[in-house]
C-alpha cells in the first residue's frame, strides 16, 4: 500500500484495542443515541468473526436475548465503541463460528482457553 | 450560455481509504496527490484570442526536443494541460499551485480516464438484463436480445446499443466535497469516488456546478 495511504489508515486506528479472536466472550461498550441523549450500551456475547485489517478491521458479536440469536457487527476502530472488554478466551479450531448460528445450549458452548 | 471557468489543479489518485468522522460516522475518501504544478504559459486574449493557463505536473525523465523548447528554463514536466479562465491576472509563467488552492468543506470536480474493461457485451456495457438461464435456454445467458424490427425499417437503428469498447474514456464526477487538505504533503482527500486507476493522472478543479452558488457554511 502506498505510504500516504497508509499514514491515513493509521491515523484512524485507536491504541487501546484488546486483541480480538474468534470464540472470545467479549463485553462492547456502544454508545447509543437516544433521543438528545447519549448513553453507553453494553452487548455481551460471543466474537463469531473478525474481517477486514487496519482502520477497517469488523467484528461481529453474537448473543442469544431472550431467546432469538442476536448478532451485531462493530468497527474495532470506531470511536462510537467507548471500550471493550475481553471476559474470556474460547477455544475454536476456525476463523468464522458461523456453525454457532444452527446451534442453542450446550451444543452451542465454547471451551475456555486458559493462556499459559 | 457560457461555460463557468474555475481554477484547477493536475495530480495523482494515490487510492481509496476510509475515515471517523465526528459522531463516528465512516467515510470513503480518496487520496489525490494534487500538485505540485507549474505555470508553463498564460495565454490571454490579445496573443492568443482565449485566457487560460498552462499548467504542468510531475518529473519529465526525458523530453523531445519541442518540450524543451516550449519549456525552455521551467523544470521538465511529464504532464502538460491548459486551464481555461476568465481572468489570468493572478497567474505568471514558473508561478506554483499546489493543494492550498483547495479548502476544506469545498465542492470540487475531478476529471479521469476511466479504467479500460476492453470489449464488453451489452449486459456489462449497458446494463442489459441478459436472457434466462433456465427454461431450456442455450446460449442466451448474456445475449442482447432484439436490435430491431423487420422489413421496416430494414436495417438496424444508428446508435443501437451493443457490445464493444468500454471504458478507457474522460470521465468528470461533479461536486465531491474536500474532507481535507494537507499543503505540505500536497495531499487533498475527497469524499467519494474518482475515476480511473490508482496512480493515474487527474485534474481536479473547483466545482463548476457550484462556482455560481453562494458558499454553504
Amino acid at each position: 500500500m502506498n505510504a500516504i495511504l497508509q499514514s491515513i489508515a493509521e491515523r484512524q486506528l485507536k491504541a487501546d484495542v484488546p486483541q480480538l479472536a474468534p470464540g472470545d466472550t467479549v463485553k462492547v461498550h456502544a454508545k447509543v443515541v437516544e433521543g438528545s441523549r447519549e448513553r453507553i450500551q453494553v452487548f455481551e456475547g460471543t466474537v463469531m468473526r473478525l474481517r477486514g485489517g487496519g482502520s477497517a478491521t469488523n467484528f461481529t458479536v453474537r448473543r442469544i436475548a431472550h431467546g432469538i440469536g442476536v448478532e451485531r457487527t462493530f468497527l474495532l476502530h470506531s470511536p462510537r465503541l467507548d471500550k471493550i472488554e475481553v471476559i474470556r478466551h474460547g477455544r475454536v479450531r476456525r476463523a468464522q463460528l458461523y456453525y454457532l448460528r444452527g446451534r442453542v445450549g450446550k451444543s452451542a458452548k465454547i471451551k475456555e482457553r486458559r493462556l499459559a | 450560455m457560457t461555460a463557468t471557468l474555475t481554477e484547477g489543479i493536475l495530480g495523482r489518485k494515490l487510492g481509496m481509504s476510509q475515515i471517523f468522522e465526528e459522531g463516528g460516522l465512516v467515510r470513503a475518501v480518496t487520496a489525490i496527490q494534487a500538485g505540485p504544478c507549474t505555470v508553463t504559459q498564460v495565454k490571454t486574449p490579445d496573443q492568443d484570442g482565449y485566457s487560460a493557463i498552462q499548467i504542468g505536473f510531475d518529473e519529465a525523465r526525458k523530453l523531445n526536443k519541442p518540450e524543451a523548447g516550449h519549456l525552455k528554463e521551467m523544470p521538465m514536466l511529464r504532464h502538460l494541460r491548459e486551464v481555461r479562465l476568465s481572468s489570468t491576472d493572478a497567474y505568471k509563467p514558473g508561478q506554483q499551485i499546489d493543494a492550498s488552492l483547495f479548502e476544506v468543506g469545498e465542492l470540487v470536480d475531478v476529471v479521469g480516464t476511466s479504467k479500460g474493461k476492453g470489449y464488453a457485451g451489452g449486459v456489462k456495457r449497458h446494463h442489459f438484463r441478459g436472457g434466462p438461464k433456465t427454461h431450456g435456454q442455450s446460449d442466451r445467458y448474456r445475449a442482447p436480445g432484439s436490435i430491431g424490427a423487420t422489413t421496416t425499417p430494414g436495417r438496424v437503428y444508428k446508435g443501437q446499443r451493443m457490445a464493444g469498447h468500454l471504458g478507457d474514456v474522460r470521465v468528470t464526477v461533479q461536486n465531491l466535497k474536500v474532507v481535507e487538505v494537507d499543503a505540505e504533503r500536497n495531499l487533498l482527500l475527497v469524499e467519494g469516488a474518482v475515476p480511473g486507476a490508482n496512480n493515474a493522472l487527474i485534474f481536479v478543479r473547483k466545482a463548476v456546478k457550484a462556482a455560481g452558488r453562494k458558499k454553504k457554511g
